[in-house]
């Protein structure tokens, strides 16, 4: 049963529905195996960028959809619902045309139209080997020559990594810590620039990530993004908002999970009953259920102080933890659910669990919410 | 080019139909309407050759209100305006009724091309270009699976049972597509906002200088005279493999002289 939606305008309505009626034709039938196969579905990509949905939460007026947080997020949720890899890069789509738009001059912002308008597809380069959840030590450098940047150095585990038309890329210009960390916009064939093997992962197997190898590439200095040494607050704020893609992805994952074990339970009969009359799993469901409705009010929560233009980063890593804990717990119940059958290749809740999974890792790991959460309310309790 | 696109809303296929049985014509409020399947094609092929060669894709569509929801799918899409042709007296017209009335509309409009369905999925009477073509003294390319516009001339081609036909007409032309021509798009989140916008005329009768009696069921030259329901389908017969599956199958398909 798709989630039961109140959208704020009758314009959303409509996106809802054009996005369930795509992701009902064009998503659910080849998620399963191109999963399976490792396949990269760059022509999704190209359909939902035809269809608008690849710009939602820009203005119209440099080639976006124009829509509220509140949407945006709902209608990644649908299409996390039928295939995670998808909505996960959609995300990451949007999380990469960000500095841009928020820090990016009017001149730099010519280029929104064309990276909002659903050809072009864009990574995220921030994660190297040694700079996971302390980002704030990467050493990729950016080394100022002439007319432009010279890029040394390897970024790891960037989804779209050798894929993507262009990178949002953070790397060192001085050894000043943090603020040493700046902000560049690069193509994505560059000279010098090359991309590793595809990790080989355990979900999510849709989704290339690889890692990036920069050596030498030049990049022209009118793509600096923001000042120098403005890099590592414009990563944050820009994941501030890419916390609630990935929260509202897992939402999303789960409710998929839940929808599978409540069609089975319904059909599956054991001692005579279908499982859904036996108290024990109907009370599991139950739980499940109220953990996806929960986890999205949370992430709707966060999206409409986001949309007032309220404060909203203590609610954003709230959502990701909240949602993406839901998500594993949902899918590794729904397995439980679905029995044997469920622990097997034939059904899809144990590639959901193993997609949950990863949600609970990247943009910023759950350990690493509770740390932001945890700051928030000391600073908060001191003023 | 001038290119008008004739849209149909039918029942979905996917329900029930049912004819009443007060006037044995569709049922058309029972069941969902959407766009004629292959209507979707022949939008998407005008909306092709209009960004290959400029000008303007209007809708035509008679039918009853609820097909506003149609001509504003095929808005959506990309077309650029319609003609909902609609009112009561039309109710019950039959095909040779309809490429008439379809005719007054095209007369308002002016038309290089006008595209259609090869077929409907509700009458199915797959006639309406070629009377359509014939009333308006225009060429008639039908079937087509490739269109290929060059100057003011159209060739299209055709597929048959030995191989495939090439045909060449000179616009003005009535042409009707089958589903292997293209892949309809998706409307997009902008073309459906934008679609509000379009302008949608809808004439009166008198508007076109129809006579409402010579339209609808009374003054249609064909009359369906009973109908009555398919049989429901005998229960089939389930065979329970035993280790013997495969022979009782051979069996059974030889008692029906299949092998
Ligand atoms: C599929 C996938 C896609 C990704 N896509 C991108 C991308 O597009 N762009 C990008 O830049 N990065 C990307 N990443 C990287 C991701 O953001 C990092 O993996 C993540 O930030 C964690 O870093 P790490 O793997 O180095 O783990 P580590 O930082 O080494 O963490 C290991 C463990 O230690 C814990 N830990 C670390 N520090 C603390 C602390 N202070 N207190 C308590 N616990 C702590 C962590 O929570 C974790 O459990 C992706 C990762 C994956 C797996
Ligand atoms: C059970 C039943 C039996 C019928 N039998 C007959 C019959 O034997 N003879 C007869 O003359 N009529 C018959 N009709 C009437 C028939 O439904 C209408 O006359 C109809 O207008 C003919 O359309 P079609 O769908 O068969 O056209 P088709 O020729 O199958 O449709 C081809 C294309 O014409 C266009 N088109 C069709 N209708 C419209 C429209 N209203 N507006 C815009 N474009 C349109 C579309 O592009 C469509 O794809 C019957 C109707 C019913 C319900």
């Amino acid at each position: 049963m798709p989630a039961d939606r109140v959208p704020p305008s009758e314009e959303a309505a409509e996106l809802l529905a054009l996005t369930r009626e795509i992701v009902a034709a064009e998503l659910a039938p080849r998620a399963a195996e191109a999963e399976e196969n490792s396949a990269f579905p760059r022509d999704v990509f190209r359909l939902l960028g035809r269809s608008g949905l690849l710009g939602l939460p820009y203005p119209e007026s440099c080639g976006g959809g124009g829509q509220p947080y509140e949407v945006y997020l709902q209608v990644l949720e649908e299409v996390a619902s039928a295939w995670a890899s998808v909505a996960v890069g959609m995300s990451v789509h949007t999380l990469a045309c960000y500095p841009l738009h928020a820090f990016g001059t009017d001149k730099q912002k010519q280029r929104l139209p064309e990276m909002l308008g659903g050809e072009l597809l864009g990574g995220y380069a921030l994660s190297e080997t040694d700079a996971g959840s302390d980002a704030g030590a990467l050493k990729t450098r950016a080394v100022r020559d002439g007319d432009g940047y010279v890029i040394t150095g390897s970024k790891a585990w960037i989804t779209h990594g050798g894929e993507a038309d262009f990178y949002v890329l953070f790397a060192r210009t001085a050894d000043t810590g943090t603020s040493g960390i700046s902000c560049l916009l690069t193509d994505g064939r560059l000279a010098g620039l090359t991309a590793g093997t595809p990790e080989r992962k355990m979900g999510l197997t849709g989704s290339t990530t690889a890692s990036l190898h920069f050596d030498g590439a030049r990049v022209p200095d009118e793509w600096l993004l923001g000042a120098e040494g403005q890099g590592f607050p414009i990563a944050l704020s820009a994941l501030d908002s890419g916390r609630l893609g990935i929260a509202a992805c897992a939402v999303g994952l789960a409710q998929a999970a839940l929808d599978e074990a409540v069609a089975y339970a319904l059909q599956r009969e054991q001692f005579g009953s279908p499982l859904i009359e036996f108290q024990g799993l109907a009370f599991l469901l139950a739980d499940m259920a109220a953990a996806v409705e929960s986890a999205r009010c949370t992430y709707l929560d966060a999206a409409r102080r986001k949309d007032r233009g309220l404060p909203f980063a203590r609610q954003a890593s709230i959502a990701k933890l909240v949602a993406t804990d839901a998500a594993m717990k949902v899918t590794t119940d729904a397995v439980q659910v679905l029995g044997g059958n469920g622990y097997t290749r034939d059904y899809p809740v144990e590639r959901y669990m193993r997609e949950a999974k990863v949600m609970q890792i990247f943009e910023g790991t759950n350990q690493i919410q509770r740390m932001v959460i945890a700051r928030h309310l000391a600073r908060d309790a001191a003023k | 080019m001038n290119i008008v696109v004739c849209v149909k809303q039918v029942p979905d296929t996917a329900t029930e139909r049912k004819l009443k049985s007060s006037d044995s014509t569709l049922d058309r409020e029972a069941v969902d309407g959407l766009m004629n399947e292959l209507d979707e094609y022949a939008v998407e092929e005008a909306l092709r050759i209009k960004e290959a060669h400029g000008g303007e894709v209007t809708i035509l569509t008679m039918g009853p209100s609820t097909a506003a929801d149609t001509i504003r799918k095929a808005l959506s899409m990309g077309a650029d305006k319609a003609v909902h042709l609609s009112d009561d007296a039309l109710h019950g017209s039959d095909s040779l009724q309809t490429s008439f009335a379809i005719q007054q509309v095209l007369g308002r409009t002016g038309f290089d091309l006008v595209i259609l369905g090869s077929e409907s999925t509700d009458a199915r009477t797959g006639v309406l270009a070629a009377m359509l073509a014939e009333r308006l003294g225009v060429s008639q390319v039908t079937l087509a699976n490739k269109v290929e516009i060059d100057g003011s001339t159209i060739r299209i081609q055709r597929q048959t049972d030995y191989g495939f036909d090439r045909v060449e007409a000179s616009l003005p032309a009535v042409v009707s597509v089958v589903e292997k021509i293209n892949e309809p798009r998706y409307p997009s989140f902008k073309g459906i906002m934008a679609a509000k916008k379009k302008p949608v005329d809808a004439p009166s009768l008198a508007d076109l200088g129809i006579d409402a009696a010579q339209v609808g069921l009374a003054g249609s030259a064909t009359t369906v005279v009973d109908f009555a329901e398919a049989p429901p389908r005998a229960k089939g017969q389930i065979v329970t493999d035993e280790g013997d599956g495969g022979s009782k199958i051979a069996d059974f398909l030889a008692s029906k002289k299949f092998v």
